[in-house]
């Protein structure tokens, strides 16, 4: 299949390994990605915190550029995903809104392409069955937990995503390259990443309790599919409570032997390296 | 005149905040109560009360993390995420100083780095807030580890039409821009 990419500035940035194993995966699974062309930042949270209309104006801006190409969008980064479904749902409901925004950029916006992040992608298009097959050093020994955060999940009628409240697609994929991924209570709770920079010791406090919660449900790593997430559990623990953090891409990528699949272990801020070389995976 | 209650019900163009019975659901989910002045439901209370300067002063506003989880759970639909975003604009509208001056701040210079080159160059973005906010030294060593690890590029490619982002931002400026 071959689908647009919109990366986002966290793909090109601090969450350069996402953007690396999600095209290494992609590439095995025969999903073609063609870039948006001249994509610009989608506004994340500081848009939408000030002003309404930025906040859709620059998704729309994307949205409108990848239609030009007419494939579904993949979106990898949770927060880049949320503000264009949220965009999408406010330009399809309201349609006084839907002019300003068009008459503000200087195009249409036709609504006939689907934003879908990789899990469903890879989920649903893919399946659990093709991915299993292309396993070739299942992941014995690694017990993650999946953290999926708040931004693929909510506000549920917007984002679609299965299972809001206890999500199992990344799950079933962990378990599918060989992982033990172990149950928690905490998939869906926020980790407290929009305040990261100007509210640290409170996010400290929220990354330390996720922690605590994936050692209390026995597992030795923590999986997500959010860049904000992945910088903050990686960054923000307090020492002594930090577990090795993955996008589930690059523990794809490991579990499929893809080329490169080891390079982006060296840029964690917490070294993940000594677990997975423990394990005898790296 | 509008109410205060009326001009929020107009800015959210969803269901109406009247709507909730106090059951207290989005404040016994929300990660942050603990550090708010004003839990959530009390806001909601308070517009109807028609309590404009203590709501669009309280740190409440500002502390909310946008997880969403309220309006996930809410049984009536109402959308507190959204209704504190409409709360956050129309504190900046009406120049009302945001009781965590920090986290306006970086939201601003997270728009900055946008109108400047299209996509956020997060160095660039990170020595703005800092000055901006004056805390020059947090985060130093794990800004230079990230840098050590290549995670902080100091040139990022930019986008080529910035006629057509700066346009956005000329075209959706309000009184009181950012």
């Amino acid at each position: 299949m071959k689908v647009s990419y919109y990366p986002g500035c966290s793909l090109h940035a601090t969450g350069k390994e996402y953007d690396q194993s999600m095209r290494a995966v992609s590439r095995a699974l025969d999903i073609e990605l063609k870039e948006i062309d001249d994509w610009c930042c989608c506004g994340a949270s500081s848009a939408h915190n000030t002003n309404f209309d930025l906040s859709i104006a620059l998704p729309a801006r994307n949205l409108i550029a990848a239609e030009k190409d007419a494939m579904d969008v993949m979106v990898p980064c949770a927060a880049c995903f949320n503000r264009f479904k949220t965009a999408e749902h406010h330009l399809k409901a309201d349609k006084d809104l839907k002019a300003r925004i068009e008459g503000i950029i200087g195009a249409k916006y036709q609504g006939g392409i689907a934003i879908r992040n990789p899990i469903d992608i890879i989920f649903n298009d893919i399946g659990i069955d093709a991915l299993a097959k292309k396993v070739v050093k299942p992941l014995t020994g690694l017990r993650p937990v999946s953290y999926y955060g708040c931004l693929l999940l909510r506000p549920p009628e917007v984002c679609q995503f299965e299972n809001y409240e206890n999500p199992f697609m990344l799950d079933k994929m962990m378990r599918a390259i060989g992982a033990d991924v172990k149950n928690w209570s905490y998939k869906t709770d926020c980790c407290g990443g929009s305040l990261a920079i100007s509210k640290t010791a409170i996010v400290v406090e929220m990354c330390d309790r996720l922690m605590n919660g994936a050692r209390e449900a026995d597992a030795n790593c923590v999986v997500t599919a959010c860049p904000l997430c992945m910088a903050n559990l990686d960054m923000r623990p307090s020492e002594g409570k930090k577990l090795p953090v993955f996008y589930f891409t690059e523990l794809m990528s490991l579990a499929m032997d893809l080329p490169g699949s080891k390079d982006t272990f060296k840029s964690h801020i917490f070294d993940p390296r000594p677990l997975l070389k423990q394990l005898g995976l790296v | 005149m509008e109410t205060f209650l009326e001009e929020v019900n107009k800015k959210i163009n969803g269901v109406p905040i009247q709507r909730c019975y106090h059951c207290r659901k989005c404040t016994a989910g929300c990660p942050m109560t603990k550090h708010m002045e004003y839990n959530p439901n009390k806001i909601i209370k308070m517009i109807q009360n028609g309590q404009r300067d203590k709501v669009l002063n309280s740190s409440t506003i500002w502390l909310c993390l946008s997880c969403e989880t309220c309006i996930t759970r809410c049984p009536n639909q109402v959308d507190i995420a959204g209704m504190m975003d409409v709360l956050r604009q129309m504190a900046i509208e009406s120049g009302v100083a945001a009781r965590e001056a920090n986290v306006l701040k970086f939201h601003e210079a997270f728009l900055a780095g946008i109108k400047f080159g299209g996509r956020i160059n997060e160095p660039m973005m990170m020595a703005h807030y800092k000055l901006k906010s004056g805390d020059l030294f947090s985060d130093a060593l794990l800004g230079l580890d990230m840098f050590m690890k290549g995670k902080l590029a100091l040139l990022s490619p930019r986008t080529k039409d910035m006629k057509s982002v700066r346009n956005i931002f000329e075209k959706t400026k309000t009184d009181k821009e950012v």
